[in-house]
């Protein structure tokens, strides 16, 4: 059981720190760049992305262990992930703006962005791919988002300030992000080798 | 009558996901399975099964989620109101927030929805938006009115002392970061212009002096400016209060003298001028409480260091109509003495002595005083109390 909630925790640290979906994979850029410019911004799409990220890894993991292996049809994996993410994030839309309109204002407008975003659709592969439990599927998904939000509050919190800084003219708006991005890249390298799994 | 063509709309690209996907499969399928590539480390293939379960399953999934999300689109559908939108297109679309709510979205959803939620809240849109929302929502329209931003200090770089040079990133919110800004006094105007750049109407510009001026033409009112300012030194305040003492300084008096020629030393004098007790010291500062200020501006004169500023650019003189019936009240109520004549005769007005402030025109019992910048809202006001007199009558 001791095993188990370690396993757990490593795949938390690991898909949050050291295999950082942004700084480490470079997946799900252009929402990192779009909604890092202000901090409630930010932190919305964190909650709505980890929340959407967990809830989807969970289905996808039902549809394909159960459906999908005894059929033998794995190979279908991305077309199949790639529907029920969209269809689960409609239903989601349209459900939430009826049960609970203050949440939907909140967070609303960032679903739409979310259900075509590849971290969203890499999670699942990579949990049929690694072949995780259920609960470990669930404990991956949790990291991804956590890293995910992780990296876009350090970018907004940077970008926030850098209004005030004397940027060079050629570099203002987005190179300067791209420049901070690789810097915060660097530095998110030093978690490699924190611990083996 | 809404829902019917949401739930087609959905229902047609749930089906036509589906369709594509069979179609896309039935070509990935025949490619995978003729190299054996997909289903790994099997050596026959069994291509008519895996075909059907594929189909069966892919067209399992579409009917799936087609029917979901058309049961949750019929389930779970928001009848929303035309009118919002109509509300939405009219008001200024700032989002500025200057109403109360989050957003343009919000306010034109309250305002449709909710009976209590007046019609004239937008205040970047002004009247025209606040008379537009009205004839949307059936509500009456009154007028709001307008609110501008007021500095609340006079003390320029040429009129106030700086305790060190500050040569950091051109902003006020970075200045106020070093020492709590380069002033000396810690109320004033740092002059470093965010409240110019904050502001979406461009109606505050710098002066040369470094002080912010504010173009009441452009000015809407949306407290951008007052949110920004770091040292709280901007006000929005009701456009007919427009004298108003321009200071801040908590300091004592002789440490105002000392950083700044225009500030207030809480001397009193405003206090005892002032015939409606408007002006009160506190905190070494003097505050005019504008609900009591009848904009006279016989404090402004007064006050020996120019603390306080009359908002109103000329002051015209009063005159007298010829209704006058000679009570003598004007006399009697004037601060300078200004009108003259005799018991039940016509009065006139001592052009220069008057000052325009305005107190005899609004104590004249037959609103016989024009000419003062108070003299159109009496003769409104009591026009409107005679015709509710008669109505009532």
């Amino acid at each position: 059981m001791g095993s188990e909630f370690t396993k757990l925790f490593e795949l938390i640290i690991s898909a949050s720190l050291i295999n950082n979906f942004v700084f480490t994979r470079f997946l799900g850029l252009c929402i990192f760049f779009g909604v890092s410019k202000k901090m409630e911004t930010a932190v919305g799409m964190s909650i709505t992305f980890t929340a959407v990220m967990m809830i989807s890894a969970a289905i996808s993991w039902v549809v394909f262990n159960g459906i999908m292996i005894p059929l033998d049809i794995t190979f279908l994996k991305i077309i199949v992930f790639i529907g029920v993410v969209a269809g689960f994030v409609q239903a989601a839309d349209t459900i939430m703006r009826k049960v609970s309109p203050g949440l939907y204002y909140k967070l609303g407008i960032y679903l739409a962005l979310i259900s075509t975003n590849c971290i969203i659709l890499a999670v699942p592969l990579i949990n049929a791919g690694e072949k995780y439990s259920f609960i470990q599927s669930l404990a991956f998904a949790f990291g991804s988002g956590l890293g995910f939000a992780l990296a876009l509050v350090i970018m907004a919190s940077i970008r926030e300030k850098l209004e005030l800084a004397d940027v060079p003219i050629p570099f203002r708006g987005l190179p300067i992000a791209f420049i901070v991005a690789g810097l915060v890249a660097l530095a998110f390298t030093g978690f490699s080798g924190l611990i083996t799994l | 009558m809404f829902n019917d063509s949401k739930i087609k709309k959905i229902t047609i690209i749930a089906f036509s996901f589906y369709c594509s996907i069979v179609l896309l499969l039935f070509c990935s399928t025949s490619v995978f399975a003729g190299v054996g590539g997909g289903v790994e480390a099997k050596e026959k293939i069994d291509i008519i099964p895996l075909i059907k379960w594929t189909l069966v399953f892919l067209a399992g999934v579409g009917a799936f989620f087609g029917v979901v999300l058309a049961l949750a689109a019929k389930r779970f559908a928001v009848r929303t109101d035309p009118k919002v939108e109509q509300v939405r297109d009219v008001l200024a679309g700032a989002n500025c927030g200057a109403c109360g709510f989050a957003g343009c979205e919000q306010y034109a959803e309250a305002v449709v929805k909710e009976p209590d939620v007046a019609s004239n809240l937008c205040i970047p849109g002004g009247a025209k938006s606040a008379e537009a929302v009205a004839r949307i929502t059936g509500k009456t329209a009154s007028a709001l009115e307008p609110n501008f931003a007021r500095i609340m200090c006079q003390g320029g770089w040429s009129k106030s002392v700086k305790k060190f040079r500050y040569e950091g990133v051109q902003d006020c919110r970075a200045a106020i970061l070093a020492g709590g800004g380069d002033k000396s006094c810690r109320y004033g105007c740092l002059g470093y212009g965010t409240c110019s750049r904050v502001c979406p109407f461009g109606a505050i510009t710098m002066s040369e002096d470094h002080l912010p001026v504010v173009d009441i033409v452009k000015c809407t009112g949306c407290r951008k400016c007052e949110k920004a300012c770091p040292v709280k030194v901007i006000e929005v305040l009701p456009a007919s209060k427009q004298v108003l003492v321009t200071c801040h300084s908590k300091d004592k008096g002789g440490d105002t003298r000392k950083n700044c020629q225009v500030g207030c030393i809480a001397c009193g004098i405003c206090v005892k001028v002032c015939p409606f007790d408007a002006p009160s010291v506190e905190n070494n500062l003097s505050r005019i409480d504008i609900n009591k200020c009848k904009v006279c501006g016989l404090c402004v004169p007064k006050c020996p260091t120019k603390a306080i500023t009359d908002f109103i650019p000329h002051r015209s003189k009063a005159f007298v109509l010829d209704k006058c019936i000679g009570c003598q009240i004007c006399a009697k109520v004037c601060p300078v003495n200004a009108p003259l004549g005799e018991l039940k005769k016509k009065h006139s007005i001592d052009k220069d002595k008057c000052i325009g402030c305005g107190i005899c025109t609004a104590r004249c019992p037959v609103q016989a005083i024009d000419g003062t910048f108070n003299a159109s809202e009496v003769f409104a006001a009591s026009a409107e109390k005679k015709k509710k007199k008669a109505e009532a009558a």
